[in-house]
């Protein structure tokens, strides 16, 4: 007993050692790598709270030496975009008008069709999937002009609800992609022993396939909702000043035309636009990744 | 209660004619097993019954309703499926309201027909658990309680056992005869399992290539297939198939030498070319010399079951499989003269395959 304990002790210490090196070796490359992604949102933080004469004394990337809000309050409030001093608030309320109706719309639409693609397919739904498909490769430019023709003759130019109905229009694909493919993978005998039951179209879609797709709806509204929440070429072509949507307003912010470079506006604006998508990963990153990879039924 | 008339049912996918005109009379209250292997159309019948597909033509009635055009929750049918096919987000107790609540059941009825199934298939405990949450035999009993529930005048069951392991697949065997025997509701059962078609139903449909081969009582099945299909498919171990020519009130098998005494007169005429079929528990070890049809041979393989042993024979080119009490079993090696129960041999046309009567 002894004598293989006395035999084995020094090799399993050997191992302990080329173990714990080579976590070492992992976390600190992980660290490393980690924290040059990081490092341009620190500064950006930093400099949000920092005064302008300090940042100008100091150099855009250092270490604070002032604290204030005021360049929050500024650029929430009262900082000067396109001629008007009341910060980006309204584009902010905008965005956020804006992008609960699109998200949320556009993600019902995608489990609609979804359910009807994966589940009751009809002749020729094959080739319209394919079609729909189009949507996730084409390049949003290609559509622009369309979009402000129709916007125009409807009426709908520089209203938010124009917007809405852009973004759900072309986030069709995307959340149709998802859901039907998550759809697949329910058993067809679901809904075959639904309608024996005697469920319909309506029934089955609310009680059998709703409750099975949060990991599924959670995936398209994060996916929705930070897209349309950056998107900026819809928003700054279709609509026009008090009107635009925050990610808009950050560009005309950041263009104004004086020679100053208020740095610590743009970076408190910054933030701010970046806020509810960085809110949204936060609460919604680990369902994100358990949609994408599991299936449908455990 | 109703019964089940399907006449002349033809289906096609494409240019592929996966039915050919199917006739069954299924009286009210009977046990039809469809069996066949797989891609016989056995699931796609099942599937026309329900109303889930489409029969190219042909009708369907049930209860002297014609249901061709009548949608699957207006056929008064419900189904047990392979997969169970419980909705996974819902309890026992919603999974089996389910269909009464979609049929705006009043709820005193829908309380009363829950109490009643779950009571009969004693899954009282099981109410508030959730699919996931089930074992393989509870959640086929919560599947046939879902059947159950609603009452309906036809039963289809669709490999129902197929997803059960061995042991648990023969007690739910058992608990389906009983059902049925206690609630009597006309039934058609689809399986690939020739034992579970022989043991739960009244009637067996046999099924190949979209053709209804014959449709009988098991024990006629068994005993006088209408062809070697037929023959072959029903039993395990299965059916000796002997290549011989038909001899005048004799049949000689090819390569054996002596030809067997017939037990009856058939209708072919001497010189035919015939297939004797020879099930294994009609070969026995030829003992007394007043055995008339006798056929030596060597044992090859000897297996063991247990309850009995199967000894495999070596008769010219062709194996010959024995059923054995495991005492009296011969061993590998041996030759031994074996006697065939003519009485119950099977006598098939070599050409057509059909039974010769």
């Amino acid at each position: 007993m002894t004598d293989t304990a006395l035999h084995r002790d020094p090799e399993e210490a050997a191992a302990l050692r080329k173990h714990i090196l080579s976590r070492i070796v992992i976390y600190g490359l992980l660290a490393i790598f980690a924290s040059v992604y990081l490092l341009p949102l620190f500064v950006v933080i930093f400099n949000s709270f920092r005064d302008l004469p300090e940042i100008a004394q100091n150099g855009l990337i250092a270490f604070p030496r002032s604290f204030s809000f005021k360049s929050w309050f500024d650029a929430w409030g009262t900082y000067c975009i396109n001629g008007a001093c009341e910060g980006m608030a309204k584009n902010f309320w905008n965005s956020v008008y804006m992008v609960i109706p699109a998200t949320i719309i556009s993600t019902l639409l995608g489990a609609l069709n979804g359910y009807i693609l994966s589940k009751w397919r009809f002749k020729g739904s094959e080739l319209l999937f394919t079609c729909m498909l189009f949507g996730v490769f084409m390049p949003g430019q290609i559509a622009l002009m369309p979009w402000a023709y129709i916007l125009g003759t409807t009426g709908l130019n520089k209203t938010m609800w124009g917007l809405v109905l852009v973004h759900v229009v072309q986030g069709i694909s995307f959340t149709t992609l998802f859901c039907r493919n998550f759809y697949v993978n329910i058993p067809d005998d679901l809904i075959k022993a639904a309608r024996i039951d005697g469920a319909g179209f309506w029934r089955i879609f609310y009680k059998i396939i709703l409750p099975i797709s949060p990991p599924i709806l959670i995936v398209t509204v994060i996916w929705q909702f930070t897209g349309i929440w950056n998107e900026f070429l819809y928003g700054v072509v279709l609509t026009t000043g008090k009107n635009q949507p925050i990610t808009a307003a950050l560009v005309a912010l950041s263009s104004n035309g004086t020679n100053v470079r208020n740095y610590d506006v743009m970076s408190a604006g910054v933030l701010i636009g970046a806020l509810p998508p960085l809110l949204v990963y936060f609460f919604g990153g680990k369902y994100f990744v358990r949609g994408l990879t599991q299936g449908a039924i455990k | 209660m109703a019964e089940l008339l399907i006449r002349d049912v033809r289906k096609s996918f494409g240019s592929v004619e996966v039915l050919k005109g199917i006739d069954l009379d299924v009286q009210s209250g009977e046990f039809i097993a469809l069996v066949g292997p797989s891609g016989c159309g056995k699931s796609t019948l099942l599937a026309i019954i329900a109303g889930l597909e489409k029969a190219t033509s042909g009708t369907i009635s049930i209860g002297n309703r014609v249901v061709n055009n009548v949608a699957p929750k207006d056929r008064d049918i419900a189904m047990v499926f392979q997969s169970y096919a419980l909705y996974p987000t819902m309890t026992v107790r919603e999974n089996m309201l389910f269909g009464m609540e979609a049929r705006h059941v009043p709820k005193p009825e829908r309380e009363a027909a829950l109490k009643r199934v779950s009571a009969l298939l004693q899954i009282d405990q099981l109410m508030n658990r959730k699919p996931g949450q089930l074992s393989g035999g509870q959640r086929q009993r919560v599947a046939m309680g879902r059947a159950l529930v609603r009452d309906p005048a036809l039963f289809l069951f669709d490999e129902p056992l197929s997803n059960l392991d061995a042991k648990l697949r023969v007690e739910m065997r058992t608990e389906i005869k009983k059902l049925h025997q206690r609630v009597g509701k006309t039934t058609v059962y689809v399986t690939h399992d020739q034992v579970e078609a022989m043991t739960l139903s009244s009637r067996i449909a046999v099924l190949n290539k979209g053709v209804l081969q014959q449709f009988g009582e098991p024990q006629t099945i068994y005993d006088k297939p209408a062809n070697m299909f037929v023959a072959g498919f029903m039993g395990s171990p299965a059916m000796n198939f002997l290549p011989a020519i038909l001899g005048s009130g004799t049949v000689e098998i090819d390569g054996a030498g002596v030809p067997l005494p017939l037990a009856r007169t058939v209708s072919a005429k001497p010189g035919k070319r015939v297939v004797l079929g020879v099930r294994p528990e009609h070969l026995t070890l030829a003992g007394t010399s007043s055995d008339r049809a006798t056929l030596t041979a060597p044992a090859e393989l000897v297996e063991p079951t247990g309850s009995e042993t199967h000894v495999v024979f070596r008769l010219g080119a062709r194996e010959l499989v024995a059923r054995f009490v495991p005492s009296q079993a011969p061993r590998a090696g041996e030759t031994m003269r074996l006697a065939v129960d003519m009485e119950k041999a099977c006598l098939f046309d070599a050409d057509t395959e059909a039974a010769i009567s």
